[in-house]
């Protein structure tokens, strides 16, 4: 077939145009743009890459910036301390949630309920920050934390978690404003995750006699466990990065914390208060060491998140 | 009812307890903090607050002028930056790439950067404008938000697109078109309050970042309209006011996060239920 | 029959994605102006061949043609055909009405501003031709501008044929096209369809076998991807050859 109307040659010539157009536009955001953030990370750190190694580096307490030694133990170590412990925090009470969502609240209420809790994801981080600094640190130095080293700090082990000065600013205020910033994502997943198991799957649990709780143990758990696992995965990784509320709450200190009373640092701490300070150029590459850490750490998580939640979708859409 | 049932009952009616538990915990904080912020930040909200620039630390009055316009021009750089190419690659993802195993991979990687940390892309943006032009930027700190953006607005284009029907799509192609006049002229046009919502929502998460800001686009206590001057933003003042030392400075802070919060909930609330409604 | 043959079907199978064998070796004669109607139960092909005829099936990849489909004696199933011009040529009115986001006016004019046409008044005139021919002129000629959405199931389904017919395809293929709409609406598009035979070769596939009785000059029976039976339509209706034709249409089964 001649094609010879002109109106159709061009919009095929163009064709060519757009196609090569957007697939630049996927290719650079899918491809290019990570590779240059990896590439640029590394750079960077190169310098101090070469200067202290990478075992040396990620085992060392030393922070000086007058004798240019550093060392990423401790942020790290407070990185995943705290991380840790929001997600303990936030992982039972994500599943309450979720739980709550789905199978407890009246129908006409689920998206007034739904919409709170992701509510709670919209609040800048930084807003988390400051209510915490505000408010929640005065009230944990001064009431809370107080209280639980009077009850607590007898019990053995346990007690010693509760050892040191009760300021507010430590890790437990920490680990808790942060298990909050969590909670919505997490809850999402579960959610969404609950959603999919099909109703007769459910009814015919409860056709056996099952109480509501059994059903949820035994039936929709199991088969979410993917999408379960891949939500707390997600949380972890969002924690990982969490800058601002860390900064205001964890008290800056160039310590691994021995306590959950104890001040500490994190990367991201680390990072926001010292960036603008570093005056030489081992103490910024060492910034960026830990800056390229932190993204390789959190990358690795949330693309194992997205496996186990790309396994979910598989499972439901034969 | 024997004894086993009963247990089962109790076990059962304890853990649904604890969920609704759950559930009010989260809701306890939302309203806690959205109490505070009320209660702190409605009462220092003044005319002064937009009209005047910062006075001389520790001194009274003044205001967060130079804060307010500086979070506009930069948000505004910043999308002005990601929207585009954050649609574009969107509608490859949507339109083009949908059987390609290739585009599948890049669209989860870019699934993966939705949830970057923003403090590393700071740094990054640092080191490829700051440092090679010498000073902080209102424009670096656009280029960091956009960064963040894109990931946001590419996957909501991407969703809002496929839940355009086939048929229509065939339609289109029925009449002759060619994929480009599909993907714009038509499937575009059927999604195009999607992604517009999904565009508003990028900017609401945007809005609220300090931490990439924090050396790109630094700080000034002037108003500036320049970019390539370092720009004052609402989320690092807040961060500046709030760890300094300054009462009038903390008032400052809890006015301007009241008004910095509720206007992201508010574009994020829009947003979300213009989009339930679209999903439905 | 003195009947030209618009297009006619050699030797076809279709294979959907993973090798999936959908239509087996069909052979079929399409008379110009005529309408041939394709009827058969769930899942005989009926829409498979039908969307061979444009060659919608290209839309997703891994499905293949073997055998040859002719227009006007020329292979449209060929590696060299622009697909976009054949789809000028042969138009395709589907099962629901799929009108697009936008006015009345700019749905019709779709098709032609991609064949280029952009002198206002000529769109005028072909948009108000094809929604006459449409039978659709008096009842939206006074809100040209406003959105497709706002007119009701039949009046849509009446704008797709109207944008169809407005590039003058030289054939149009309808996919089941009155089978979401009520039997007002329904006995007004058959009235249009053997009006439009005038100008158009017309090939309808139902599962409603009434209305193939009442629309079309021409019927193929089909079962389980092959052709049953071909013939004018009063024979299959009345006489037809094979057995299984004639379960079908006294509906023993379907």
């Amino acid at each position: 077939m001649i094609n010879n109307n002109p109106a159709l040659k061009r919009a095929k010539t163009l064709e060519y145009v757009f196609k090569v157009i957007l697939g630049l536009a996927g290719v650079f955001i899918g491809l290019i743009l990570p590779l240059t953030i990896l590439i640029v990370l590394y750079k960077e750190a190169s310098l101090a890459i070469e200067h202290f190694g990478v075992i040396n580096f990620l085992t060392s307490t030393d922070w000086d910036p007058v004798r240019e030694k550093f060392g990423g133990l401790v942020p790290l170590v407070g990185t995943l301390i705290s991380t840790f412990l929001a997600t303990l925090i936030a992982a039972p009470i994500s599943m309450g949630i979720a739980i709550f969502l789905v199978e407890l609240s009246p129908n006409k209420l689920k998206p007034i309920f739904s919409t709170a809790i992701e509510l709670l994801a919209a609040i800048p981080s930084i807003i988390y920050g400051m209510w915490g600094l505000f408010v929640v640190a005065p009230l944990f130095g001064e009431k809370v934390e107080p209280w639980l080293q009077k009850n607590l700090g007898g019990v053995p082990i346990i007690g010693k978690l509760f050892e040191g000065s009760p300021t507010g600013v430590d890790v437990l205020t920490t680990s808790l404003v942060l298990s909050i910033m969590i909670i919505p994502f997490m809850s999402s997943v579960v959610k969404d995750a609950f959603n999919m198991v099909p109703p007769i799957m459910k009814e015919s649990a409860y056709a056996l006699g099952a109480t509501k709780w059994e059903v949820i143990k035994q039936v929709m758990i199991p088969l979410t466990a993917s999408g379960i696992a891949g939500g707390l995965i997600l949380s972890v990784g969002r924690a990982l990065g969490e800058t601002m509320a860390v900064t205001f709450l964890a008290g800056n200190v160039n310590q691994i914390p021995h306590s959950l009373l104890d001040p500490f640092t994190t990367i991201t701490v680390t990072l926001a208060n010292q960036f603008t300070e570093a005056d030489t150029a081992v103490y910024l590459s060492s910034l960026y060491y830990l800056a390229l850490i932190l993204f390789f750490m959190s990358f690795i998580i949330l693309y194992l998140s997205k496996v186990m939640l790309l396994r979910i979708e598989k499972k439901w859409k034969v | 009812m024997d004894k086993n049932k009963l247990k089962r009952k109790i076990e059962s009616y304890v853990f649904l307890t604890l969920s609704f538990l759950s559930a009010g915990f989260g809701l306890f904080f939302l309203f806690w903090i959205l109490g505070d912020l009320l209660i702190n930040g409605f009462k220092y909200i003044n005319k002064d607050l937009f009209i005047h620039d910062p006075v001389p630390p520790g001194m009274e009055g003044g205001g967060l002028k130079h804060a307010f316009i500086g979070h506009i021009i930069i948000t505004a750089i910043g999308t002005a930056i990601g929207t585009p190419i954050g649609i574009l690659a969107g509608i490859y993802f949507a339109e083009y790439g949908r059987n390609s195993k290739f585009a599948n991979f890049l669209r989860n990687i870019v699934d993966i950067m939705v949830s970057n940390p923003s403090i590393v892309i700071g740094a990054v943006v640092y080191a490829i404008l700051v440092k090679p032009v010498g000073h902080f930027m209102g424009f670096a700190g656009g280029v960091a938000l956009a960064l963040l953006m894109i990931p946001v607005i590419v996957i909501t284009t991407d969703e809002m697109m496929k839940l355009v029907p086939k048929e229509t799509r065939e339609a289109a192609y029925a009449l002759g078109a060619q994929p480009w006049q599909v993907s714009f002229q038509v499937v575009l046009r059927a999604a195009k309050v999607g992604v517009l919502t999904g565009v508003i929502l990028g900017v609401a998460r945007i809005s609220g970042e300090t931490a990439p800001l924090l050396f790109t686009a630094f700080n000034n206590s002037f108003t500036t309209f320049d970019p390539t001057n370092p720009m004052a933003s609402l989320t690092v003042t807040v961060f500046q006011y709030a760890m300094g030392p300054y009462d009038e400075w903390h008032k400052q802070a809890w006015a301007a996060s009241f008004i910095l919060t509720f206007a992201v909930l508010i574009a994020s609330l829009t947003a979300r239920y213009v989009i339930q409604r679209k999903k439905y | 029959m003195a009947e030209n043959l618009k297009m006619e079907v050699k030797n076809l199978n279709f294979y959907y994605a993973g090798n999936k064998l959908a239509l087996k070796n069909i052979n079929l004669p399409i008379y110009e102006k005529k309408i041939t109607a394709l009827i058969g139960p769930s899942g005989c092909g009926k829409t498979t061949l039908l969307r061979c005829f444009n060659r919608m099936h290209d839309l997703y990849p891994g499905n293949r043609y073997e055998g040859e489909i002719l227009l006007d004696g020329k292979n449209i199933l060929g590696k060299d055909i622009d697909l976009m011009e054949l789809r000028t040529r042969v138009g395709m009115v589907f099962q629901k009405p799929t009108p697009f986001p936008m006015s009345i006016f700019d749905n019709i004019a779709y098709g032609l501003k991609l064949l280029g046409i952009k002198n206002k008044s000529e769109l005028q005139d072909r948009v108000e031709q094809a929604l006459k021919e449409a039978a659709l002129w008096e009842e939206v000629k006074d809100r040209l501008n406003v959105s497709a959405f706002s007119l009701s199931g039949g009046q849509q389904q009446r704008l797709c044929i109207a944008r169809t017919i407005a590039v003058r395809p030289e054939v149009i293929l309808f996919d089941e096209p009155t089978s979401a709409l009520d039997p007002i609406s329904t006995a007004k598009i058959e009235e249009l369809i053997v009006e439009l035979k005038k100008n158009h070769t017309i090939i309808i596939v139902t599962h409603n076998m009434q209305q193939a009785a009442r629309v079309s000059d021409y019927t193929a029976f089909m079962y389980l991807g092959e052709l049953i039976e071909f013939d004018s339509t009063d024979i299959i209706f009345t006489k037809p050859n094979k057995k299984l034709t004639e379960d079908y249409i006294s509906g023993r089964f379907g």
